[in-house]
C-alpha cells in the first residue's frame, strides 16, 4: 500500500497510529500480571498495620519518592550500604509503589530498625542536627500535627478493593489468620482499625511522646518497619535468581 | 487576564481561522513557563541551600516539585501544544476549527484549571505520588474531559480539510494527542479513599504499578513532549526557514518508527530493580534502535536549512529552532546510552538522570516552543515583534542556562554514582552517603545559578511579547478606527 493513500484517508491514519502505539504496553506490561515468577514465593510479607499505613499516606503526602528511593538494586556496594536487594515480594502490597528514581538522599527500603525512634523523630523535626551536610527538609509539624485517623476504615476499605488482603468479615479474618498468622490477622481486621492504630501507637511511642497520637508515630512507624518483614537467612543466596 | 483582553479586543470573529483561541494558549504558556521556570529555580536553590525550606509544608522540596513538572510540562509545554496545534492544523487543512468557539474554549479554560488546581493540590499535600501523574483523581477526570474535547476538534477539523493531503505535522500532533489519552487513562486506575475525598490508593501495586508508571513516564516524554513537538517542528522550522521539509520519505519513516518503537523503552527507567529482567532488556533493544528514527527527524529539521544557511547568522528565531534540535540529537543520543544496563548501574538514581531530562526539556522542548512562539505571535497578532535584539539576548540567556545546567549535573551526576561504588583498599565501603551530598553542593550552586539564567530568558521573553502584543491590539485599533473613519 502507498503512504499517500494514509495520508489521504484520516481513518486509515488513527487505526495504524493506534496499533502502533498500543503494541509495547500490551507486551510488557500483560504479561507482568500472570507470569508467576514476576513476584517472588517468600514468608513474611503482609499489609501494614493502619499505623503504618497513615504513615506511608504521609511519606506519599509530603512526595519522599522525590528524593529516596525504596529499590536496592543487586550490587555489591548496595549489598554493603542497604542489605539484601528488594524483592518483587516486598512492595507487593504498596498502592502506589514508592520505588522512586532517584537518590538526592538514601535508599529506604530496608531502613526499618537502622535507628532508633528518637533518632528518626529529631532527624525529621531537624536533619541537620544529626547529619550536618543534609539538604533534606526540616519537617517540625510531623511532631505537633495530630494524626487524623477518623476515614481509617475507609482507607483500608479503599485498599481492599484494590486487592489487599485486610479483613472485613469473620471469613476473611480467618483467612488472613492462616495465611499470616493470629497476631498479624488482628492487625488487617478493618472493624478493628481505630482500636489497633491507637494501641499500636500506644506501645510503639514511636515519637518519644506518649500523651497524644501525632503524624510523626504514623511515619516513624512506616519507616521502622520498612524492609523488615522478609527473613533472608531463611533462604539460600541463589533461590531469589531464579525469579529474576 | 488584563492582557487577554487586550489580545483580543478590537478582533472579531469574522476571521478565516479562529486565531482567539491561539493568542489565550500563546499568553498561558509565557506566564506557566515563567511560573513553572521561577519554581524550578526555587527547588534547585533549595537542594543547595536547605534553609530555603523555611520550615513551611507548603514550599518544601518534595511539595514543590511536582508544581514545577507539572507548571512546566504540563502549563508551558501543554499551552504550547494547544497553541501551536491549533494554530498549525488550521492552516494546513485551510479550515475553521471544529466545534466553534464553545468547545475550543473549553479546552481552554478546563486545561488551565487542571493545571492550577493540580499545582494547588500538590501544595496543599495532594498528590498521587506517581511522578508526572502526581494530579488527584477529579482533575484526572477534568483533564480527560478536555482530551476527548481536543481529540474531537483535532479529529473534525482535519476532516473539514480542503487539502487531500493529511500534512506530516499533524500525524505528529494527532498520535500526541491519542498516546497521551492512552497513557492518561490506564495510569491513572485509582480507587478514591471515599466519594468525596481527593485522596485515592492506584490499582496496580509493586511491580505492576511499576512498570506502568514508568510506561506512562517514559511515554509522557516520548508523545508528549517529543511526538507533539516534532509536529512544532515540522510546521515552523521549514516556515521560518523558507523552504521545504528536506525528505518527505524520512519524515515517513522516521514517524511510524518513533511512535512504534518509543511505547517500548519505559521500562529502562527500572533497570536492576525487581522488575523481571526480560522486560528490562526488551526495553533496553528498543531505546537503542530509537536512535535511529530520533536522528532521522533530527537530520530532516537541520537539513530544511540546507542552502539557507547564512540564516542561522541573521535570524535568531532559525537560531533557536536549529539549536533546539542540536539538543534533540545530544538527548536522544545519551537516552540510548543511559538505557544501556551498565551504564544505567551507574547513571541511575544519580543527577545525571536530571541533567538528561533538562538537556531535552530546556535544549529541545523549551528552545524550539521559544522558536515557534517568535514565529506565531507576530502572525495571530498581525504585527511585528517588537525587539529582534530582546530575541537574541534571551538565545544567549537560555543556551548558557542549558549548558550551565547539564554540565554541573553530568559532573555531580558520574561522581555520585562513582562515589557510592568506590571501595577502599580493606574492599569496605570509601565514603558514605552523606559524603556525597556535600560533594554535590556546589554543582547545586551551578545548577541553580544556570537555571537562573534560563529564566531570566523566559521573563525577558514575557516581556518582549507583552509589547508585541500591545503594539498588536493597537495597530487593530488604529486599523478600525482608520476604517470607520
Amino acid at each position: 500500500m502507498k503512504h499517500d493513500k494514509i495520508e489521504r484517508n484520516l481513518g486509515i491514519l488513527l487505526v495504524f497510529t493506534m496499533l502502533a502505539i498500543s503494541a509495547g504496553g500490551m507486551v510488557e506490561i500483560i504479561p507482568l500480571f500472570f507470569i508467576k515468577e514476576t513476584v517472588e514465593k517468600v514468608e513474611g510479607v503482609r499489609p501494614y498495620t493502619p499505623l503504618e499505613q497513615r504513615g506511608r499516606d504521609i511519606y506519599t503526602r509530603e512526595g519522599c519518592y522525590l528524593c529516596h528511593s525504596q529499590m536496592i538494586r543487586p550490587f555489591r556496594d548496595e549489598a554493603l550500604r542497604y542489605g539484601h536487594y528488594s524483592l518483587a515480594a516486598e512492595s507487593k502490597y504498596d498502592h502506589p509503589f514508592q520505588w522512586g528514581s532517584k537518590r538526592t538522599g538514601p535508599d529506604l527500603a530496608r531502613v526499618g530498625g537502622k535507628y532508633s525512634n528518637d533518632w528518626h523523630t529529631q532527624h525529621l523535626i531537624a536533619p541537620r542536627s544529626l547529619v550536618p551536610q543534609s539538604v533534606m527538609p526540616n519537617y517540625p509539624w510531623l511532631a505537633t500535627t495530630e494524626l487524623k485517623y477518623d476515614d481509617i476504615q475507609d482507607r483500608l476499605k479503599s485498599l481492599r478493593r484494590v486487592g489487599v488482603p485486610y479483613s472485613n468479615s469473620q471469613a476473611e479474618y480467618q483467612r488472613n489468620v492462616e495465611e499470616f498468622g493470629e497476631d498479624v490477622a488482628k492487625t488487617l481486621h478493618i472493624p478493628d482499625a481505630q482500636k489497633n492504630l491507637e494501641a499500636q501507637a500506644q506501645s510503639g511511642n514511636y515519637d518519644t511522646d506518649p500523651s497524644n497520637i501525632t503524624e510523626m508515630d504514623a511515619l516513624v512507624a512506616y519507616l521502622q518497619v520498612l524492609g523488615t518483614m522478609v527473613d533472608f537467612k531463611k533462604y539460600d543466596d541463589d533461590y531469589f535468581v531464579k525469579f529474576r | 487576564m488584563a492582557t487577554a483582553s487586550i489580545a483580543t479586543a478590537g478582533v472579531g470573529t469574522s476571521e478565516q481561522y479562529n486565531y482567539d483561541i491561539i493568542r489565550k494558549f500563546a499568553i498561558m504558556t509565557f506566564i506557566w513557563g515563567a511560573i513553572g521556570m521561577f519554581v524550578g529555580v526555587y527547588i534547585a536553590s533549595e537542594l543547595a541551600y536547605p534553609f530555603l525550606n523555611f520550615d513551611n509544608p507548603y514550599i518544601t522540596f518534595g511539595r514543590l516539585r511536582p508544581v514545577h513538572t507539572s507548571g512546566v510540562i504540563f502549563g508551558f509545554g501543554g499551552s504550547a501544544l494547544f497553541a501551536t496545534s491549533y494554530y498549525v492544523v488550521q492552516r494546513t487543512c485551510q479550515a475553521r476549527l471544529f466545534g466553534g468557539e464553545g468547545l475550543a474554549n473549553f479546552t481552554f479554560w478546563g486545561w488551565q484549571a487542571a493545571v492550577a488546581l493540580s499545582a494547588l493540590g500538590y501544595m496543599f499535600g495532594y498528590t498521587q505520588a506517581r511522578e508526572y501523574a502526581e494530579m488527584t483523581w477529579p482533575v484526572d477526570l477534568l483533564i480527560l474531559f478536555v482530551w476527548v474535547a481536543y481529540l474531537a476538534i483535532y479529529v473534525g477539523t482535519l476532516l473539514k480539510r480542503k487539502q487531500p493531503h493529511i500534512y506530516v505535522a499533524n500525524w505528529f500532533y494527532l498520535a500526541f494527542i491519542l498516546a497521551t489519552a492512552l497513557l492518561h487513562i490506564f495510569n491513572n486506575l485509582q480507587v478514591p479513599v471515599k466519594l468525596f475525598s481527593l485522596e485515592s490508593y492506584s490499582l496496580f501495586s509493586g511491580t505492576q504499578d511499576a512498570m506502568t508508571q514508568w510506561w506512562y513516564g517514559h511515554n509522557a516524554v516520548g508523545f508528549f513532549l517529543t511526538a507533539a513537538f516534532l509536529g512544532m517542528m515540522y510546521y515552523f522550522v521549514p516556515k521560518q526557514a523558507g523552504r521545504p521539509v528536506y525528505s518527505y520519505r524520512l519524515s515517513i519513516l522516521h514517524f511510524w518508527a518513533i511512535i512504534f518503537l518509543y511505547m517500548w523503552a519505559g521500562a529502562h527507567h527500572l533497570h536492576w530493580t525487581a522488575l523481571p529482567d526480560w522486560t528490562g532488556t526488551l526495553a533496553a533493544t528498543f531505546s537503542i534502535m530509537l536512535l535511529l528514527p530520533s536522528w532521522g527527524g533530527m537530520i530532516n529539521g537541520i537539513m530544511t536549512l540546507s542552502g539557507a544557511w547564512d540564516k542561522l547568522r541573521t535570524d535568531p528565531v532559525i537560531r533557536f529552532l536549529i539549536v533546539a534540535l542540536s539538543f534533540y540529537g545530544m538527548s536522544t543520543f545519551e537516552g540510548p546510552m543511559m538505557s544501556l544496563k551498565d551504564v544505567n548501574a551507574l547513571s541511575h538514581y544519580t543527577d545525571w538522570t536530571i541533567g538528561h531530562v533538562h538537556s531535552g526539556a530546556l535544549g529541545w522542548v523549551a528552545m524550539i516552543t521559544f522558536g515557534s512562539m517568535y514565529h506565531l505571535v507576530p502572525r495571530v497578532w498581525n504585527t511585528q515583534m517588537y525587539s529582534v535584539r530582546l530575541i537574541n539576548v534571551h538565545f544567549w540567556l537560555a543556551t548558557i542556562g542549558v549548558l550551565l545546567y547539564i554540565t554541573a549535573m553530568w559532573i555531580s551526576g558520574i561522581m555520585q554514582g562513582l562515589m557510592w561504588r568506590a571501595f577502599d583498599d580493606f574492599g569496605n565501603l570509601q565514603y558514605s552517603f552523606v559524603e556525597s551530598v556535600a560533594a554535590a553542593h556546589p554543582f547545586y550552586v551551578m545548577r541553580a545559578v544556570g537555571g537562573a539564567f534560563f529564566l531570566a530568558g523566559m521573563i525577558l521573553m514575557c516581556y518582549n511579547m507583552y509589547k508585541t502584543i500591545r503594539q498588536g491590539s493597537t495597530e487593530a485599533h488604529a486599523g478600525l478606527n482608520v476604517a470607520a473613519a
